[in-house]
């Protein structure tokens, strides 16, 4: 018999399909209702063209078929995953994705454990401080950066630490001729990524600092704190197992959720910084209306945000002790 | 002490301010402008927009956004000069008194990057199975080529089968006639292929660089052509295009020194005065002078108000031009327009034309004599009003006309677009406007890309032309003779005669003519050495010592 965890995994993936499909068609109905196809904006970027090779090129791109044969078409090649070859960047659409997931990945995968790990903390801390003026400043500054929108705080970030201070490059993902050896190129990046997973991580930061904040003010005052303080334990070890501990999970379920979020967020970031991901990519595709491309980017989106919310439900066993194989498995999870 | 308490309107402009006083602050190395050429180094350019454009082939492509990357790599045979043409890969032309034949001679010594001489032979192809076929200003200035003769290597005589105007022919040169090796192209896909080919995405030149990395989206690097039969030149190793998309963060770019360079609206306007402001940078519109844009309100003549020219003329009294050049372009390299040729192009420019004033009260009279009072909502009738999405500029005008019309009593409803693609779609296929802000670009005759805004009768789904309806037989005639009339004067008086029409008939408003004013390092030499800089080869920039 298969490990239940193997079970679990393949039925999450199963029960993944439908979504990506309806995912799929919609994308192909709201691309649909917009006005302007691939050859108006290929027109546009090549400074105009006459009606001939505007009628050439949409009998070359599948573009002059019947809203049914193209929706077809369009079906299969998502199906299949064979998407052909983006006209916006003249390379087929799985290597522009391949180029550009592990960016968007690091920014994101960076970005996510900022904002959790951080908010987590000083979510712990704001809790610990309930109503007094370390709380009312940690939880204020919180939904600050959240009110503030990313590529605004991009910008003031460019400005102080770009501009100003000169600590850091304000755009790219590696510097143009930089270093070439393995362990410089990614002190490179790493370097051009500060500024970006910070803006993206601030922003993000408040949800898990008010999450967790509420989460422990609620453990702090349960029975088995109680009992344990009556039990005489140090207090280090209450908060760290009794309170933080179970506080966990709905910052662990936020993480999933989160991850589709800030996928949309990148979008943003990655115009400001300049970073060529997943994001910047999505951007291009919708406003180049390039189909095969925008259906590749939502395909590679929707395998992240899925992936990623298996392994938090995968999580949810090691925080917490009753969720158990047998609740992965009846999906209870 | 001042009597009026002063407050920054923004956080932002209030960092800003802070930021000038910072840096001006700081010192900064003094220039070296020492007058000899440093060889060597990499000029990094910040390229707006999020893509590159896939197809780069000059003699396919010819929109500057493709053109100030590749005209590095392919030459042409003559370029702009600010006193006419300058000869290039030809050292000079004449055509024929019948307009039947025009003669280029070529540069002797100019090998492609390959080291395969340049000769006739890469002209005749060029012309024959390039820019005739599939460039859209070579489907107008060569629609009656027949065939280029090479009667030896460094000859090239292009034969029309109907009167062809010389003068066209040679103001068209630096932006049709893109030189492509034949033994490279020749029984390739590249003309069916397009932007799938990799002879368009990286194509092959005699020009001063060679593409060597094109990272779609992140950056393109070209690099010093070894062969290059400029004396000592290029002095740059590399030149490399870094696409910014965002236009604050090519300011803070170039500030930071990670760029030397930015292009056409490489930086925000509003920031231009204040990067000006700091040592070793500036913001001009030198090199720009005939790359010039116009801001243009078409009408679509389908709607029967907009059909009668008395309606189109008091609109146009109801906007002033000026406004917008102050407002929303700062009054950094705009002027008010007086039809659909800038003043710039002195060899085809009349001010002699019907002018405008801006008058609201008589706007409003004109309106009612026309037979559109004031509704009881206070309004005459409603426009939906298109904008093009290429600038923030053409953006700020529909804003701007918007409220002018309103002013008037005729209600404006924006459609905005997203892309460049829903409106090309919505306004030259689907005609599905009342009003549209169009941004035009000029080239170096009236013929290539002006008239087709005005001639009547074309189909639709044609980018970049008029698909308003607008049809006029006199204007249609003008059009057609400076198609076929050789001589140069003659044709001059054409364009005189055209422009004098639209301005009369308004088919179109020319509300404002604008440069760019990009801003670069001071490093950067012999920037802005021609009146089309950005779309020429750079083989002789170099960057000066820190």
């Amino acid at each position: 018999m298969l490990p239940p965890t193997l079970v679990f995994i393949v039925r999450r993936l199963i029960h993944a399909i439908p979504v990506v499909l309806i995912v799929a068609v919609g994308v192909f109905c709201i691309l649909e209702a917009a006005p302007g196809d691939a050859v108006d904006s290929y027109l546009a970027s090549i400074g105009g063209g006459d009606l001939a090779l505007a009628e050439q090129l949409r009998r070359q791109w599948g573009l002059d078929d019947s809203v049914w044969v193209r929706f077809l078409a369009y079906m299969q090649s998502v199906v299949t995953l064979d998407l052909g070859r983006s006209v916006t960047v003249g390379v087929p659409v799985t290597e522009a994705i391949l180029t550009r997931l592990p960016t968007t990945i690091l920014l994101m995968g960076s970005a996510i454990a900022m904002s959790a790990v951080l908010g987590g903390l000083l979510g712990g801390v704001a809790a610990m401080h309930r109503g007094r003026r370390l709380d009312t400043f940690l939880t204020t500054s919180g939904l600050l950066l959240n009110a503030i929108p990313g590529f605004w705080l991009g910008l003031i970030l460019i400005v102080v630490f770009v501009v100003w201070l000169g600590w850091f490059p304000s755009a790219g993902l590696s510097t143009v001729n930089g270093p070439s050896d393995p362990v410089g190129h990614a002190l490179d990046v790493a370097w051009h990524l500060v500024l970006p997973v910070c803006t993206l991580g601030l922003t993000y930061m408040a949800l898990y600092l008010r999450l967790m904040r509420g989460a422990m003010t609620e453990t702090r005052d349960s029975p088995w704190v109680r009992a344990a303080r009556a039990r005489g334990l140090p207090s280090g070890r209450i908060i760290r197992r009794h309170i933080a501990r179970p506080a966990l999970l709905p910052v662990a379920t936020m993480l999933g959720l989160q991850i589709g979020t800030m996928l949309g967020g990148s979008v943003v970031i990655e115009t400001v910084f300049a970073i060529p991901g997943l994001g910047s990519l999505a951007y291009l595709a919708v406003s180049n209306r390039d189909l095969p491309l925008i259906a590749g980017v939502v395909l590679a989106g929707s395998v992240v945000v899925i992936v990623a919310n298996i392994v938090v439900d995968l999580s949810y066993g090691r925080l917490d002790p009753r969720v158990t194989d047998e609740r992965l498995r009846s999906g209870v999870g | 002490m001042r009597s009026s308490r002063s407050r920054p309107r923004s956080v932002l402009t209030g960092l800003a301010a802070l930021a000038l006083a910072v840096t001006a602050a700081m010192p900064t190395g003094v220039l070296a402008q020492d007058a000899s050429p440093k060889t060597g180094g990499t000029l990094i350019v910040a390229a707006d927009g999020t893509a590159f454009p896939p197809n780069l082939n000059p003699a396919i492509a010819t929109s500057n956004g493709v053109t100030y990357i590749s005209s590095k790599v392919i030459e042409y045979l003559a370029n702009a000069g600010a006193d006419g043409l300058v000869p290039r890969l030809a050292t000079g032309w004449e055509g024929s008194e019948d307009g039947l034949s025009f003669t280029v001679h070529l540069r002797d010594g100019v090998t492609f990057s390959d080291g395969v001489p340049f000769t006739s032979a890469d002209v005749k192809f060029s012309a024959e199975e390039a820019w005739k076929p599939l460039q859209n200003f070579g489907r107008i200035v060569l629609a009656n080529l027949e065939t280029v003769e090479t009667p030896d290597p460094l000859t090239a005589v292009f034969k029309f089968s109907k009167p062809t105007p010389p003068s066209l022919v040679a103001n068209a040169l630096p932006i049709l006639a893109a030189v492509l090796p034949a033994h490279i192209y020749q029984g390739t896909d590249f003309a069916t292929a397009l932007q799938d080919s990799p002879l368009n995405q990286q194509p092959v030149g005699t020009g001063p660089f060679v593409f060597s990395e094109v990272k779609p989206g992140e950056l393109i690097r070209l690099t010093k052509n070894p062969n290059y039969w400029g004396d000592g030149q290029p002095y740059l190793d590399e030149v490399v295009f870094q696409a910014l998309p965002d236009a604050a963060a090519r300011a803070a770019a170039l500030e930071s020194g990670a760029v030397q360079a930015t292009v056409f609206a490489g930086v925000p306007r509003i920031d231009l005065t204040r990067l000006d402001a700091l040592d070793g940078i500036s913001a001009t519109t030198t090199g720009y002078e005939l790359l010039s844009y116009q801001v243009a309100l078409d009408f679509n003549h389908r709607r029967p108000e907009l059909a009668d020219v008395a309606v189109r003329k008091a609109i146009r009294q109801a906007l002033d031009p000026q406004f917008i050049v102050d407002n929303i372009f700062l009054g950094q390299g705009a002027s008010v327009a007086t039809g659909p040729i800038p003043a710039a192009a002195t060899d085809f420019y009349t001010d002699d034309v019907t002018r405008y004033t801006f008058d609201t009260a008589a706007a409003g009279a004109a309106l009612d004599a026309a037979g559109y009072p004031l509704g009881a909502d206070g309004t005459r009738f409603t426009l939906r009003l298109r904008v093009a999405p290429f600038f923030p500029e053409t953006i700020a005008t529909g804003d701007y006309v918007k409220q002018a019309l309103e002013e008037v009593g005729i209600g404006v409803e924006i459609v905005p677009a997203d892309s460049s693609a829903a409106y090309i779609e919505s306004v030259f296929t689907d005609r599905d406007f009342d009003i549209a802000i169009n941004s035009p670009s000029y080239r170096p005759d009236p013929a290539i890309s002006t008239t087709i805004l005005y001639v009547g009768g074309l189909e639709p789904g044609i980018p970049f032309s008029n698909q308003g309806g607008y049809d006029n037989a006199v204007l249609n005639q003008v059009i057609a003779d400076g198609l076929t009339t050789i001589d140069t004067a003659a044709r001059q008086e054409l364009y005189n005669e055209f422009q004098r029409i639209v301005a009369d008939e308004l088919p179109s408003i020319s509300l404002v003519d604008f440069v760019f004013t990009p801003a670069h390092s001071d490093r950067v030499q012999n920037i802005g050495n021609n009146p089309r800089w950005p779309v020429t080869s750079w083989a002789d920039v170099w960057l000066a010592d820190q």
